[in-house]
């Protein structure tokens, strides 16, 4: 059992694979996109991806349009974004459609380990609040 | 200024101060002028038909004072037979009868026979038996029933003249003589006297004055130049003629005694028509003096307008230069946040792979001579990355849009970053911060944009002015006092003199030479603390530094805790 799954989305790709690299040392498992289209079905493909981390900067689709299909066609997947200091309002917006937090570019490794950790953490409530429910559903159907 | 921008302000000045010239002027003249020639031509008319009918007046007067002693002297002749008027107690009887009924103006009674002798005599002179048959007014009167003669010396060396009446008794010619006293008839002209110069008097047909005229018009010849025409009293001639003495006169004349006479009215035209110029000159004055006034005003009031446009357009050019600049700063500030987001993504990857090398360092570098070197070389990179990082965050901040949203500001934070991006020129001016700041005071309701300006400007000022004496201390304070947000500026320096105290606040106002300060950085200030219903004010003095103290208001306590609320959220 690895600590947590991730998808890394950025264009830059020296960056993701290095992230990558790093992450998967600390038990990870890593998958990578370099563009939202390929992150979305990167995420179709592996079910388990419980942590995306996103840059808000992209050519093609931007950040933003990717959280929000992320968000609709994988509501429990948690999402943390990467942006420039100029497109903070973008970031803003970001987290009002749901993402789990923000980081500044650059930003430090260990902040951003821990905002993983944070983010799994918050995923597995929420999946065991899910499943209580259903459990909760059937027990009712069944009562 | 230019050249040509003084000619063009000039230029504007005299056009209006033409404009507003004519335009008041125009109609003052052309109404003034109407007014003025219809007053004229009345007056005149009415000093023109005045001084006519006194002629006419007078020229009744005069004819029937004669018409009245011809009739006495008819009477006289009808009255007794030459036997009775050749008797010399009768006619001295006679003399004294018509004296004592009619006054002196009888002055001697004769009787002539045809061959001119006066045959006998009543009167002050020896006239008995004097020979008339050589005069003048004795032939001219042989052939006429009545005649009054034109006033002669004669035989006595006085003026005088007399009434004439022949008479035939049984074919027999004789003449009545009566003697009419001349100052009592002059005495009826004389007494026509209106302004100074006008007097009036009698000519006989030849011009030979009949009455004494005024001592200066005796010897005075006039040639007429044109004679005005009065439709009623046809006989009354009024003329303007020039005189030798080269005065401009009125001449009114009325035929007499059957137009063997003319009563001539004479008057200096200026005289006649002082009154008329008098006024005139007093309204000449009046409107002198007005457009003068008009005058004066209309430059004055151009050159004060022409002065607020120089002030404003002065003011707008500046304007101008300011927005330009504020054009390069905002273009530069897009591009250095351009740079700064570029290099943030190398200097993210630059990190990482440091990053990763020590990852794998910690794993598999272990045993490697050279590790704590790498070790440190990573950490070097790692450090100086994180350096690259600051130093692109602070140009991003300083690139930020200018944003007037509201938000909550935390005013300790606020100001350290404004001391942070100060810190450079501090360094260089040997400024030192020295930061009291209150950490925990409510945040204000601000612009952030707006209040790093305003800090902005107020430490830049702080630093250039210490910077010229070699450095000094710059206070810093916040705290919260009576529900509003404090803050103080103070440094060191060289203080401002009392004259400019009460100026820095104001636009363009500037100690900088030309060129250097745009004199719009404490106004905006101001401008910005006052829209927020702040207050700004400054404590100074010369050699004692200057201290700026800001006070910012809490919003009410409902509208704080929504904010709060809204920013939780």
């Amino acid at each position: 059992m690895t600590n947590a799954t991730i998808l890394i989305v950025d264009d830059e790709m020296g960056f993701v694979e290095t992230m990558a690299k790093r992450l998967q040392k600390r038990n990870m498992t890593v998958y990578k996109a370099y563009d939202g289209d390929a992150a979305l079905s990167q995420l179709e493909e592996h079910k388990d991806v419980q942590v995306v981390i996103l840059d808000m900067k992209m050519p093609g689709k931007d950040g933003l349009a990717v959280l929000q299909d992320i968000k609709e066609a994988h509501p429990l997947v948690e999402v943390i974004m990467l942006t420039g200091h100029a497109t903070v309002p973008t970031a803003v917006e970001g987290m009002q459609h749901g993402a789990f937090d923000y980081l500044m570019k650059p930003c430090s490794f260990d902040n951003l380990n821990e905002k993983i950790l944070e983010a799994v953490a918050l995923k597995n409530e929420h999946e065991t609040e899910a499943v209580e429910e259903r459990v909760g559903n059937i027990a009712g159907r069944m009562g | 200024m230019h050249p040509d921008q003084k000619a063009t302000y000039d230029k504007l000045s005299r056009n209006i101060a033409l404009t507003v010239i004519t335009v008041s002027i125009a109609p003052l003249i052309l109404v003034g002028g109407l007014i003025f020639d219809q007053m004229r031509s009345i007056y005149r008319e009415k000093v023109y038909s005045h001084l006519a009918e006194v002629v006419d007046k007078h020229k009744d007067t005069v004819d029937s004072f004669l018409q009245e002693k011809l009739n006495e002297v008819h009477y006289l002749g009808r009255a007794y037979s030459y036997e009775q008027l050749t008797d010399p107690v009768f006619l001295q009887e006679t003399l004294r009868g018509i004296q004592q009924q009619f006054g002196r103006i009888f002055v001697d009674i004769g009787v002539i026979d045809e061959n001119g002798r006066q045959i006998a005599y009543a009167g002050p002179y020896a006239l008995l038996g004097a020979d008339y048959s050589a005069a003048e007014w004795y032939r001219q009167s042989r052939n006429q029933e009545a005649v009054i003669s034109d006033v002669i010396l004669g035989l006595r060396q006085s003026p005088h003249f007399f009434i004439t009446i022949n008479n035939d008794t049984g074919g027999k010619k004789w003449t009545l003589r009566v003697t009419i006293d001349f100052l009592a008839f002059s005495h009826l002209v004389e007494n026509i006297r209106i302004g100074e110069t006008g007097s009036a008097y009698i000519l006989n047909n030849q011009g030979v004055f009949q009455t004494k005229p005024l001592e200066s018009y005796e010897h005075l010849t006039l040639s007429p130049v044109s004679s005005i025409p009065l439709p009623e009293l046809s006989d009354v001639s009024i003329g303007i003629a020039s005189g030798s003495d080269g005065e401009d006169y009125l001449e009114v004349a009325s035929p007499l005694n059957n137009g063997n006479w003319r009563l001539v009215y004479l008057q200096r035209v200026s005289d006649a028509f002082s009154a008329m110029t008098r006024a005139e000159t007093v309204t000449l004055l009046i409107f002198l003096v007005g457009g003068i006034a008009i005058v004066v005003t209309a430059i004055v009031i151009s050159r004060q307008l022409v002065v607020r446009f120089k002030i404003i357009d002065r003011e707008s050019e500046l304007m101008s230069k300011q927005m330009v600049e504020t054009g390069k700063l905002a273009a530069i500030g897009e591009l250095a946040a351009g740079i700064a987001h570029e290099i943030n993504n190398p200097v993210a990857i630059m990190i990482e792979e440091a990053g990763w090398v020590a990852d794998i360092m910690e794993d598999e570098g272990k045993g490697l001579a050279s590790s704590s070197e790498i070790d440190r070389a990573l950490q070097q990179v790692a450090t100086q990355g994180r350096r690259c990082k600051d130093i692109t965050h602070k140009l991003l901040s300083f690139a930020r849009q200018t944003d007037s949203r509201v938000t909550n500001v935390v005013l300790p934070a606020l100001i350290r970053e404004v001391v942070d991006i100060s810190m450079q020129p501090a360094r260089y001016g040997q400024v030192d911060f020295d930061l009291t700041l209150e950490e925990a005071m409510p945040p204000v309701r601000a612009s952030v944009t707006e209040l790093h300006q305003v800090f902005l400007n107020l430490v830049n000022n702080a630093i250039q002015a210490m910077e010229t004496e070699g450095g000094g201390t710059l206070s810093i304070s916040c705290r919260e006092n009576n529900g509003v947000a404090e803050v103080v500026v103070a440094d060191d320096g060289p203080g401002i003199p009392a004259a400019n105290l009460n100026r820095v606040f104001d636009p363009f106002f500037t100690t900088k030479p030309v060129g250097k300060g745009s004199g719009l950085g404490l106004s905006i200030c101001f401008g910005i603390i006052h829209q927020m219903g702040g207050e700004i004010d400054v404590e100074s003095g010369v050699g004692q530094g200057t201290r700026f103290n800001i006070r910012l208001p809490y919003p009410a306590p409902v509208e704080q805790a929504n904010a709060k609320e809204l920013h939780h959220d």
